[in-house]
């Protein structure tokens, strides 16, 4: 078999909560530490507050863009329910990262189907390697529930193979030219993601 | 939608195979793309937008784009259309003849499938085209590919006069990958349009003359084919199996099969038979490893070449190294190489029985719902309280009307077709359904793509439908793009935008019989609804709010809920707004011995944009603006 090593990161969540962002700046951090980068991307129908995933995938040479299922390094969990739904795709070896700020769809809100009663405590019987805390709390202290994703970047930046600095950066970099007074509240959000990781 | 701009000096950028295809054809020189919008293929036509050396347009229907395109190619233009699976179902029209007459510049025509379903109504395998309208197809395997064989697609369209279809599916389009791209080189075209009766004007007499030229242009493209640097032998150490491939299942293949010997088919129509045969005299066997229909394997297998394909590989869904890795290894009589996943929950606690068939994972679906404040929401909370009705539906957002909490859809199958059908279940009633009314929805763009023939065809042939025209201003389903509802072209620039109380009148609706409704007006609504129902002629209810997702759309503070007048009723969830939200549930007995259900809600703030629906549904109105709320 080749010697390609190829690091796998699903990103899963729900339309709307910045899946596709988090995903992209992933891929974009890779690219520019001199990785192959394939990202997956999905439209349409999902984004209706619908179930979200990017894969993204990352190494000397991508060919596959979809990750198999049990081949996941790291599964970002947007929400504690998506993360169950996907934790198979992780390796044994992988990490979870999950933010636990739950959000009920309508059919749950219908009562035609339960939400999980202890959907952290189900992925821990798995076995894996996981780290759960309310991403969604440390974003609304912060002003704007919409920084959750740079949270999540920040909880992630260690585990991956490149330094957490050059992640912060491309995020950084985004702001620093269309929104730079949103520079510091993004730095403050990564970092808090990046302690509270660990 | 921005294009991101290249690193500064640098001509490598990571995009996506939909952009990959917008750069492939600018820099091919071409000069006019034209498209409807339609997942996977959206993106394509909003990224040629922004390159101002093309003109390009978002057309009403994937016909009308293919004929704006080949009268470009005619003109002398190079031209290209976008469409989705199901789009080229409709352009064929057009497809199926101009292959007889050809192309003046070069004619490519580029058919995204949804492979997986990730948002149509159908899977379809597009590759059949290029047989049945006999021109080449090409298949990329990615975004470089894509850009690359774009431009390709042009020359090939000219050197052999004919249209070219560039195939593309949902891992091409929304896959983003490293693209090494370059500069526009415009196409010189001198002479202009070329008077060719004789070839241009498709009569029996033409057609006729113009068959064998078509077969001889067929034959000579399968020899191109055979040596054709699109089309490549891979070399491999491991002669077991050869593989046969080509789009991006090449790429599954090849991650899962690192040491076989494979053809990569890029110009997979004409088939190169002769290059097929090579690699089966290299190889103990032969796979043929295509996802969807067994074209290529029927084909492979008639022309004498021994091979396996569907006997060990499905039909449904994407053949991912997961899957190819088994199927091999079961072909080859070794033990399944293991991965090392985790173990999947297995102590769900019931009543939430239901697997998740991507995952296997025991959680609820999470389906797509409207948006919070979607205009449609009031339209199907009042379709979900009328009795006594077939309501046939169509492609659109409007289409979720079919789920929960609604359930108020009966039927949808394709663009337009909400007209035609539902004409049909009136004529063709039987007596036991005498007095069911019989109610059409439809979307601004879908009745503009095809169901405007429709409702002429129901005034026309003296039916008796009632038609919920939803107009929100967008194409909304594909992301909110211009249209001729929204007064707006591609640029955003103002162009026509479509009276539709006078449209209806001029296809022949009695103009008593037509309503503008604003569709948060519930009363109003329902009213127009219920009367118009008991009428034995077609009639049009227009509603007339914006998508909440495009700019002309205002969002209004939010609203709340008095817990202290709260009974727990549930009518507001009927409206099935996703920012009402559960917070407990009781039951009750009533005095009569009964037991009731009582959901009490909350209104998620953050989410809430004030349309103000659900308040007309609170008996106890305890729903009232955010802010009086705290002031109290």
């Amino acid at each position: 078999m080749s010697e390609n090593k190829i690091t796998n990161i699903l990103v899963a969540g729900i339309g709307g909560q910045g899946v596709m962002t988090a995903a992209e700046v992933l891929s974009q951090t890779a690219l520019s530490q001199g990785f192959d980068v394939k990202k997956t991307e999905v439209a349409g129908m999902a984004q209706r507050g619908g179930v979200v995933t990017s894969h993204v995938r990352f190494g000397a040479q991508v060919l596959s863009p979809a990750i198999p299922p049990g081949e996941a390094d790291i599964l970002v969990g947007f929400e504690p329910a998506e993360a169950l739904r996907w934790i198979s795709h992780l390796r044994s070896s992988g990490v979870a990262m999950i933010n636990t700020t739950r959000q009920e769809p309508p059919v749950v809100s219908l009562g035609l189907y339960d939400y999980p009663e202890d959907p952290i405590g189900e992925i821990a019987k798995t076995g894996v390697e996981y780290h759960a805390f309310d991403a969604g709390a440390i974003a609304r202290d912060l002003g704007n529930f919409k920084l959750v994703n740079t949270v999540m970047l920040g909880a992630i930046s260690e585990l991956l193979p490149f330094p957490a600095e050059a992640l912060k950066n491309e995020i950084l970099d985004r702001f620093r030219g269309r929104k730079p007074e949103l520079v510091e509240i993004n730095e403050k959000a990564f970092e808090l993601g990046r302690q509270a990781s660990l | 939608m921005s294009a991101v701009p290249p690193l500064a000096g640098s001509n490598r950028r990571f995009m996506s195979g939909n952009e990959a295809v917008a750069r492939g054809a600018w820099e091919a020189g071409c000069n006019l793309a034209a498209a409807y919008p339609g997942t996977p293929s959206t993106e394509i036509l909003e990224f040629a937008a922004h390159y101002p050396e093309m003109y390009t347009e978002w057309s009403v229907n994937e016909k009308v784009s293919l004929e704006v395109a080949i009268g470009a190619s005619l003109a002398g233009s190079r031209a290209f259309c976008a469409m989705k699976h199901v789009g080229l179902n409709v352009a064929s029209d057009a497809l199926m003849s101009q292959t007889l007459a050809g192309v003046g510049a070069g004619l490519v025509i580029a058919v995204a499938d949804d492979v997986g379903l990730s948002s149509s109504q159908n899977e379809q395998d597009s590759r059949f085209w290029g047989r049945f309208a006999h021109v080449p197809l090409l298949e990329p395997a990615d975004a470089q590919e894509a850009y690359e064989y774009t431009q390709q697609a042009f020359e090939l369209s000219e050197q052999f006069n004919t249209p070219v279809i560039l195939r593309l599916t949902t891992r091409i389009c929304h896959v983003k990958g490293v693209v090494n791209f370059g500069e526009r080189r415009e196409h010189e075209n001198a002479q202009g349009f070329i008077k060719d009766p004789g070839r241009l004007i498709m009569t029996p007499g033409v057609a006729r003359k113009r068959l064998p030229m078509m077969f001889e242009r067929e034959a000579e493209i399968q020899r191109y084919s055979e040596s054709s640097n699109l089309n490549i032998i891979m070399d491999g150490s491991d002669k077991r199996i050869g593989f046969v491939t080509s789009g991006p299942t090449y790429m599954h293949v090849k991650e899962a099969f690192p040491d076989a010997p494979l053809v990569k088919l890029g110009l997979s129509y004409p088939v190169p038979f002769d290059k097929i045969r090579a690699l089966a005299s290299q190889v103990d066997q032969l796979v043929v490893v295509e996802e969807v229909e067994p074209i290529l394997e029927t084909e492979l297998k008639a022309a004498g070449i021994a091979l396996l394909g569907k006997e060990i590989l499905s039909r449904i869904g994407e053949l991912s190294p997961n899957v190819l890795r088994p199927a091999i290894a079961g072909l080859l009589g070794e033990a399944v190489p293991e991965t090392a996943p985790v173990k999947a929950p297995i102590e769900i606690k019931p009543p939430a029985p239901r697997i998740d068939p991507a995952t296997g994972i025991n959680v609820f679906p999470r389906p797509p719902t409207m948006c919070v404040a979607c205009p449609h929401l009031g339209i199907y909370y009042c379709l979900s309280k009328i009795r006594n009705t077939t309501i046939s539906g169509d492609i659109g957002c409007y289409t979720l009307g079919a789920g929960h909490p609604w359930n108020a859809l009966d039927t949808t199958v394709c663009m337009g077709a909400s007209m035609g059908i539902a004409h049909g279940l009136d004529k063709g009633r039987v007596e036991a359904d005498q007095d069911k009314k019989i109610i059409a929805v439809i979307g601004d763009s879908t009745f503009m793509h095809m169901g405007m023939q429709g409702l002429l065809d129901i005034t026309y042939n003296n039916g008796n439908v009632t038609i919920l025209l939803l107009d929100n201003r967008a194409v909304g389903m594909t992301g909110g793009q211009d249209n001729p509802a929204s007064g707006r072209d591609i640029h955003g620039k103002e162009s026509t935008k479509v009276d539709f109380r006078k449209l209806c009148e001029a296809l022949g609706v009695k103009p008593e019989r037509i309503h503008e409704v604003n569709p948060y007006e519930l009363p109003t609504l329902f009213t127009a609804l219920r009367d118009e129902v008991k009428i034995a002629e077609p009639s049009v209810i227009i509603t007339n709010q914006p998508c909440v997702l495009i700019d002309y759309y205002g969002a209004q503070p939010a609203l709340t809920v008095d817990d202290d007048k709260c009974t727990g009723c549930g009518n507001c969830l009927d409206i099935g707004c996703p920012a009402i939200l559960v917070t407990r549930r009781e039951t009750v007995v009533k005095p009569n011995g009964s037991e009731k259900e009582l959901a009490f809600v909350k209104i998620e703030s953050g989410a809430c944009t004030g349309c103000n629906l659900c308040p007309k549904t609170c008996g106890p109105d305890a729903i009232l603006p955010l802010a009086d709320y705290i002031r109290q």
